[in-house]
């Protein structure tokens, strides 16, 4: 049997579609509505939420609590005040990432971690030599993301306290006069932001938030919009962009935070006060150039996809329901030069979108390369533009 | 009182036709100035806040036929173009009753066969058979088309590609196809479906604009034009766009200033500057003169050849089909503003039917009567009305938990037998509410404001004749080659250097933008010359 998360019950009378997937043991929902796009748009012009509650939950604390994280994790979580969150990677010795997650810190030595896989068992061996507990907190909390224009609005009106927020700052505040943290922090590339709720009180929360919603269109979305608007902001997902270091066979399954288009997260990396696992394999790969890929955007033109299939006699009707598999990029000599990891038709950009891996000679953005698409039982390839990252990223995500 | 500026184009008229054509001309590099007579650009596709928090989408109201060519050439995403997906359509009965399909096919099929088992498969071939015939007519709708009474190598060459096209259809798509553009839309859907209301809800969309019922002959071809919508890829789809069709405008009017293009508000132009049959430029109202070898006209075809143009020097063949072009509009809009959602008692408490438009079209009878109204000179007892509540689709254009309603009315003839439409109006936007408080009981309660808008407003704000939507009526002879006149279709005109880029030329209306592009095709073709 498939868990229940706390707000399963709201969700389930909501779903339309009764389209339900399994994330992490959880019945979790691929869509509500009977239309993916419909969702989409909820988060694109409006207001959606999504149920995060699946998420691991661990509580960080203890003296030493920040050099631990500085040591377990590739970004320096010293740069990191109260009341501030941060995306964050760690990785393997050998500067392969392992995982990602996101790291709330609530003061000088109580920090939060969420991560989509579990990582207790882990953390707790890497931290004996130091002062700090890791306590897994997940099923005490029920946490959801809301996400789009509206969401501000919608939460203004619950708490003010939320009303100054910078991205990725967060808040201990009360909604329904529950205790919750809310953090200006989303996976959607938009204004969003995330809450932390005691499991007990969720359906409360939940209530007072679609209340305060239903005039501006706020509704649910499930995870297939959740993977449009990731794309969209050029978002890695695990088990998408990239599978654990740890539980790889080969050598191809592995990603520096380099190849993976993270690199910007090892800002002061050659500080030697800071040795964290990976660093010394990342800089040895840095100065060797031996990053073997890159992580870009590609673009496909309407008109290419369009003449594609009008071209064999059929319509060309785009899915904007990402891809679930790598698809093939090659040159102009049909030599295979890398792959997108995801691919789809972004509805806001009026045009298909993906983001790919290739090799470093091909990522310069305008580079012209193809990729294949099946067309009448054919596979042919369609000219696509390198771009950078993200798609998508309008002004009101970090104003 | 008199200026000089030197312009490579002068587009008259800031509708979406006029800025398309701007923005196209300014993107190779033209110089060019639009000339808007009113204090906003978008013509008839316009977004008005008439009350603090309303925006009222005044005229049309969905990003019907927009070409996809246009979105993509002019990088339309990076101006703030969005389209909003449509996710429903509704249709009321007079029964309680209602037809109700959305974004599932298979859901779409169970919902039919409440109404008729038949009709499932049924309207998968109606589907089908017409998908074969849009995507036969799309070339020809996508490109310019020959003008047969020209020597020009690039008009054979188009005649040529023309009846090669036609060639390729098979027996029964040509045979469908030209069922659709000459016969009745009723007669067509009659071989596919029998339940009433799914005919009225596919018949509604051929009623949209012409002065025809759905039985007419002539309604077929409408509703192939209507169609012909690609939203996101889709064919026959439609979308609202963020803010309103006025929304897209200010893209538009972004892109094509963005490009270099200079827009002048409040400049009505009241005639051309010519010299041996070469336009030279044109003169406002106030006699303020702008100078330039190209003038493009976006006005209709009556305003482009017999008042801004002087027919004198225009040829008589031309002056006499102008002069015949029929418009007689026969459209109205009622917008409302409302404290809350209506309440439709079959569905309960649900909204999501409020997703898209709302076809109070209860049956191919009913819209048929409706009609008859109009070939009398009168306006329809019982509206077929076409409705949105575009608020419910983008939360910005009402406060929250209060919403806008765009209700498109047919038929509302431009002349009345008898009497006017300022004397006609309130009564006529009196039976648009009663209808809508008929099938949604707290609709009088929810009223806040109404605007009201006759063929004669349309006529007034926008300059389109007789208050048209399409500039000019989508007859089989008005369209395509004839379009608007035969000889005169490529978007030029017997005077040197003045073109035509409105609705009144092919393709013909919506908020298509096609003719605005082909007209910019045509200037650039020529300055090459």
């Amino acid at each position: 049997m498939l868990k229940q998360t706390p707000f399963h019950p709201r969700l389930a009378e909501l779903s339309q579609s009764q389209a339900w997937g399994n994330w992490a043991g959880y019945l979790s929902a691929m869509r509500y509505d009977l239309s993916t796009k419909h969702e989409y748009f909820g988060v694109r012009n409006g207001a959606g939420f999504f149920d995060t509650s699946p998420l691991h939950k661990y509580w960080i604390r203890g003296r030493d609590a920040e050099k631990f994280l500085s040591y377990a994790f590739a970004r320096d979580i010293r740069t990191l005040k109260p009341g501030r969150a941060q995306y964050t990677i760690w990785c393997d010795d050998s500067g392969y990432v392992m995982e990602d997650g996101v790291i709330f810190r609530y003061s000088s030595d109580e920090f939060l971690l969420t991560a989509a896989e579990p990582n207790l068992g882990y953390l707790r061996q890497l931290a004996r030599p130091f002062d700090v507990e890791v306590v897994d907190c997940s099923e005490d909390y029920a946490s959801l993301a809301l996400q789009g224009p509206r969401s501000r609005v919608i939460l203004e009106a619950l708490t003010p306290d939320i009303s100054e927020l910078r991205y990725f700052g967060f808040a201990e505040t009360k909604i329904a006069d529950t205790p919750v943290t809310v953090s200006r922090t989303g996976f959607s590339g938009d204004l969003g932001y995330e809450l932390l709720i005691p499991a007990s009180d969720a359906l409360r929360v939940f209530d007072a938030i679609m209340d305060a919603g239903r005039p501006h269109g706020l509704r649910p979305y499930g995870d297939e919009a959740l993977g449009m608007t990731r794309i969209e902001a050029g978002l890695p997902l695990i088990g998408v962009e990239f599978s654990s270091s740890r539980y790889a066979f080969t050598a191809d399954e592995r990603f520096t935070p380099d190849e993976l288009g993270l690199g910007w997260l090892l800002k002061g990396i050659d500080d030697p006060t800071r040795p964290f696992i990976g660093r010394d394999a990342i800089i040895r790969e840095r100065m060797e150039g031996t990053s073997r890929w890159r992580t870009v955007g590609i673009t496909v033109s309407w008109q290419d996809y369009y003449n594609l299939f009008t071209s064999h006699g059929l319509l060309a009707e785009p899915d904007e329901i990402p891809v679930a598999w790598d698809t093939m990029i090659y040159n102009d000599k049909d030599k295979r030069i890398g792959y997108a990891t995801s691919f789809m038709y972004s509805p806001v950009l009026q045009r298909h979108v993906g983001i790919a891996r290739l090799k470093p000679k091909y990522a310069e953005p305008g580079t012209e390369v193809f990729i294949e698409q099946t067309v009448n039982h054919e596979y042919i390839n369609v000219r696509a533009t390198v771009t950078t990252l993200p798609f998508y990223n309008p002004e009101r995500k970090t104003a | 009182m008199s200026e000089t500026h030197a312009y490579d184009a002068i587009v008259i008229g800031g509708g979406h036709n006029g800025l398309t054509n701007a923005a196209y001309l300014a993107q190779a590099g033209q110089r060019v100035l639009v000339l808007e007579q009113r204090h906003l650009v978008g013509g008839a596709a316009i977004t008005e806040e008439l009350r603090p928090g309303f925006s009222f989408t005044t005229f049309s109201y969905a990003l019907s036929l927009l070409r996809p060519e246009i979105i993509q050439e002019l990088d339309l995403v990076r101006f703030g173009f969005m389209p909003l997906f449509m996710r429903s359509h509704f249709a009321p009965m007079d029964n309680g009753d209602y037809f109700l399909t959305g974004p599932d096919a298979a859901v779409n099929r169970a919902e039919i066969a409440r109404h008729s088992k038949a009709d499932v498969d049924g309207m998968d071939r109606f589907l089908h058979d017409t998908a074969r015939v849009k995507q036969f007519i799309r070339p020809l709708f996508d490109n310019i088309p020959p003008n047969l009474f020209s020597d020009d190598p690039a008009d054979t060459e188009r005649m040529a590609w023309l009846v090669k096209h036609l060639g390729t259809a098979d027996k029964k798509l040509l045979h469908d196809t030209v069922r659709l553009l000459t016969g009745s839309i009723s007669d067509f859907v009659d071989d596919y479906l029998e339940s009433d209301i799914i005919k009225a809800t596919i018949c509604s969309a051929a009623c949209v604009g012409i002065k025809l019922g759905p039985m007419s002959p002539g309604s077929g071809i409408n509703w192939l034009y209507l169609s012909m919508g690609e939203h996101d890829g889709f064919m026959g789809e439609w979308s609202f766009h963020k803010g309103g069709n006025g929304g897209f405008t200010q893209v538009l009017a972004r892109a094509a200033t963005a490009y270099g293009a200079e827009i002048r508000l409040d400049s009505h132009v009241s005639s051309l500057i010519t010299e041996g049959g070469e336009v030279r430029g044109v003169v406002l109202d106030d006699g303020t003169e702008f100078r330039a070898p190209v003038v493009v006209s976006s006005l209709d075809p009556r305003r482009t050849f017999l008042q801004i143009a002087d027919p004198r020097e225009l040829p008589a063949d031309l002056v006499d089909t102008i002069q015949r072009f029929r418009f007689q509009g026969v459209t109205s809009k009622v917008n409302f503003a409302l404290d809350g959602i209506p309440y439709y008692p079959a569905l309960g408490d649900r909204t999501d039917q409020y997703g898209g438009f709302i076809n109070v079209a209860p049956s191919v009878e009913y819209m048929e009567r409706a009609y008859d109204a109009a070939k009398y000179g009168w306006y329809s007892e019982h509206p077929y009305i076409d409705a949105s509540i575009q608020s419910f689709i983008d939360p910005d254009m009402a406060p929250p938990g209060k919403h806008v309603m765009s209700c498109y009315v047919m038929y509302t003839p431009y002349k009345l037998k008898d009497s006017t439409w300022d004397a006609q109006a309130e009564n006529m936007a009196d039976r648009v509410q009663a209808t809508m408080q008929r099938f949604f009981p707290n609709f009088n309660d929810l009223v806040l404001q109404r605007e009201i808008v006759t063929p004669e407003t349309i006529e007034s704000k926008t300059g389109l004749s007789e208050g048209n939507i399409y500039a000019g009526e989508f007859f089989p002879h008005q369209m395509y080659f004839f379009r608007p006149a035969p000889g005169y279709s490529d978007y030029r005109t017997p005077i040197r250097g003045y073109y035509q880029c409105g609705s009144g030329t092919h393709p013909g209306g919506c908020v298509i933008g096609a003719p605005g592009r082909f007209a910019s095709q045509q200037v650039l073709a020529d300055a090459k010359r």
